[in-house]
């Protein structure tokens, strides 16, 4: 098992997102900031449709040869000084890495960000082994004081205000001044920075994530603007990097391509400010680097979505576009999601790496409005693989009752139009009849999911099969 | 765990439909990885030496870094020492062993140069770059003795010389000269890729400079 998931809560959750006050106010940037950004940044590449689909194809080619990739990139690691491992499990990886630090004798690791180590829980697996695990993305850093889990890809703490963090810093930075002002972002920053460099320089292992691995030259490759990512990589005894593997890409070339769609997609940068490709470790003369580079590289349920209808989302490079541009995640947040991954790419992925049975409830959270598909760099068809999904689940019996009698009631009638047809003019005419006064329902039976927070409109005149029975007759008589 | 590595593997094959002896399979991956094909090259990244030069230091301004034009190797150290002190800056700079930095006339200036990679007690930094990019503004670092990489995180001041007949129209270009230089197939233990200073907008989402790596990114350029 990964880490603990509360998607199956996930109604529940959402209904208490909505109530949250602080969550919607800090919500508020995410629908006005990062569409406007990812728009002028696409606007000024005239190229970025035909990129998109360069960068889908690279990543079709990598599925289809993934076993021969993943050899490469071993291979090429391996002759470059470093040591790859593959994890079939959350618990191989996070034994691998425990191992590394452990005969190190580790006492702290720093940690850039990565989903990965979200995914496989290492933090507590760290602190379990009697390590101090920091973490150094100033959002990442944030949520760690706090005993939270990130709710955006990109953006760790995008559910928090100015005010939440100066309370988490005043709670844990006791040994600063407690009459220092923090009521500027950047004085905030400035804090982090301070407290978090004497952290990089007493680390003995830092842990990164990867955007890509190049089987070409045996690389991996973060993409980050802080600086941090680095400071965790160059300065400690040993770097390994928590990968997936699908991460592979095959060249240098290639890897160029998806960078122009990345940063766009993610925060409108033409490009992110830190771009670092790592092959293997500290070498003859270097006067700084790691001593060690590893590799971990987790499979955890990802090698059986290939050659399904879910494949596609191997292509995925979280870039964090798809939750930006959707009004669901817009009005709920990551948390209510329940696991790692937020947002429409987390809708289709966590049923893949935690089962229907706990994560069922996601693909469900979704209007078909179809922004997520349109603006996905990799042009995901995420709105059909969560159809998909919903099938699956009906005829796995795993979705509510109320839900399945629903359907079937409907279905009975749907299926025979001679009964279907008086039945609606029946149920117009009642709903009409009961609202005839307000031109509204404000109950409807079974309807109270609607009702509740808005009233219901009475129908107007005929059924819609009626009026369209009259237009082909009209059209007949003309 | 060679067991997991065969496990995994052999689940993608199965997956796959493959066994991974297909001949065909590994033509098109060994043709892939020799041929390296170029994909979609932005056309504003298609350019002659002239517009290269006015379009890096755009793009370089346009990720919040300073950009001054040289005449010769010789002039960077006055441009350095000009910079400290308009800045209010220390006149310090620790820099690598890199030879071309090493041939410049430092003692012409009144900074205080010193040597080596940084312990993180340095304000300023100067390294000289690989390359650059015009497409993105984007300098290209390569570790080693030469440039050591802490240098390009640790100091809060980060001035960077590259000479203009290093610029590269686009990232492409930039490493196909980086294979050339390391070999085929070969990287340097560490190319950092560096577009502007520093920055985060993790606090509700408003850009700050200056995160964890330098607060001020300075780019020299050597015409010639």
């Amino acid at each position: 098992m990964t880490v603990h998931s509360t998607a199956k809560a996930f109604k529940r959750n959402a209904a208490r997102a909505m109530q949250d006050e602080k969550l919607q106010r800090a919500l508020m940037h995410v629908r006005t900031n990062f569409i406007a950004k990812r728009q002028s940044a696409v606007d000024r590449l005239p190229e970025f449709e035909a990129l998109r689909e360069s960068a889908r194809d690279i990543k079709n080619h990598t599925l289809a040869h993934l076993d021969l990739y993943l050899e490469r990139y071993e291979a090429k690691v391996t002759q470059a000084g470093g040591h790859v491992h593959f994890a079939r499990t959350a618990e191989e990886a996070r034994a691998t890495v425990v191992d590394i630090c452990r005969r190190l004798g580790a006492k702290t690791v720093t940690k850039g960000k990565s989903m990965i180590g979200e995914e496989i829980g290492i933090n507590e697996a760290l602190e379990k082994a009697g390590m101090k695990p920091v973490e150094t993305d100033l959002g990442e850093y944030i949520i760690q004081l706090r005993g939270e889990i990130p709710s955006h890809i990109i953006a760790p703490a995008v559910h928090l205000n100015r005010d939440q963090v100066e309370a988490d810093f005043r709670r844990a930075h006791v040994e600063l001044d407690p009459k220092r002002d923090l009521s500027e972002p950047t004085q905030l920053l400035a804090e982090a920075r301070q407290v978090l460099r004497e952290r990089f320089l007493a680390a003995d292992v830092g842990i990164t994530g990867a955007n890509f691995l190049i089987a070409e030259t045996g690389t991996s490759v973060i993409v980050t603007n802080e600086g941090n990512g680095d400071l965790t990589q160059t300065l400690p005894k040993a770097h390994i990097v928590l990968a997936s593997i699908e991460k592979v890409t095959p060249t240098l070339e290639d890897v160029c391509q998806i960078l122009r769609v990345l940063a766009r997609s993610a925060t409108g940068q033409d490009m992110s400010v830190y771009t670092t490709f790592s092959t293997g470790p500290r070498r003859p003369g270097d006067p700084d680097g790691p001593g060690e580079y590893h590799v971990v590289i987790l499979d955890n349920g990802r090698s059986a979505m290939l050659g399904t209808q879910f494949q596609d989302m191997l292509r995925c490079i979280r870039c964090g576009a798809c939750m930006n541009h959707c009004p669901v995640y817009h009005a709920i947040g990551g948390h209510a999601y329940g696991w790692v991954y937020p947002g429409p790419m987390g809708a289709v992925l966590t049923p893949s790496l935690i089962g229907l049975g706990e994560g069922g409830n996601l693909p469900n959270a979704s209007t078909f409005c179809g922004r997520c598909e349109a603006v996905c760099p990799m042009k995901i068809p995420l709105p059909g693989m969560m159809r998909h999904w919903r099938e699956r689940e009906f005829e796995r019996h795993l979705s509510p009752a109320t839900q399945r009698y629903g359907l079937a009631f409907w279905a009975f009638f749907a299926k025979r139009p001679w009964l279907y047809r008086p039945a609606t003019r029946v149920a117009m005419w009642g709903l009409a009849l009961f609202g005839r006064s307000k031109g509204t329902l404000s109950s409807l039976p079974f309807g109270a999911g609607w009702t509740t927070h808005r009233d219901f409109p009475t129908p107007q005149g005929p059924t819609f099969q009626a009026r369209w029975h009259g237009r082909d007759k009209r059209r007949d008589l003309s | 765990m060679s067991f997991a590595r065969d496990d995994v593997l052999r689940t993608i094959r199965r997956s796959l439909g493959v066994n991974g002896t297909e001949a065909s399979r590994r033509a098109e991956v060994d043709d892939r990885l020799s041929r390296a094909p170029d994909g979609i090259i932005p056309k504003r990244s298609q350019v002659d030496r002239a517009e290269r030069l006015a379009l890096f230091m755009a793009q370089a301004e346009t990720g919040l870094a300073t950009v001054v034009l040289v005449p010769d190797a010789a002039s960077v150290p006055t441009e350095a020492a000009r910079y400290l002190r308009d800045s209010n800056l220390p006149a310090t700079l620790r820099i690598g062993d890199d030879p071309r930095l090493a041939a410049m006339p430092w003692h012409a200036t009144t900074i205080e140069v010193s040597k080596g990679a940084s312990d993180g007690a340095d304000l300023n930094a100067l390294s000289h770059a690989f390359g650059g990019v015009a497409e993105t503004g984007t300098l290209a670092m390569v570790s080693g003795s030469d440039n050591p990489t802490t240098l390009n995180f640790l100091p809060d001041n980060h001035l960077v010389v590259v000479a203009s007949g290093d610029l590269s129209g686009n990232l492409e270009e930039l490493l196909q000269k980086l294979r050339a230089r390391y070999g085929k197939e070969k990287m340097p233990r560490t190319l950092n890729l560096i577009t502007g200073p520093s920055r985060s907008a993790d606090i509700e989402q408003t850009l700050i400079l200056g995160a964890h790596g330098p607060r001020k990114l300075h780019i020299i350029v050597v015409e010639g």
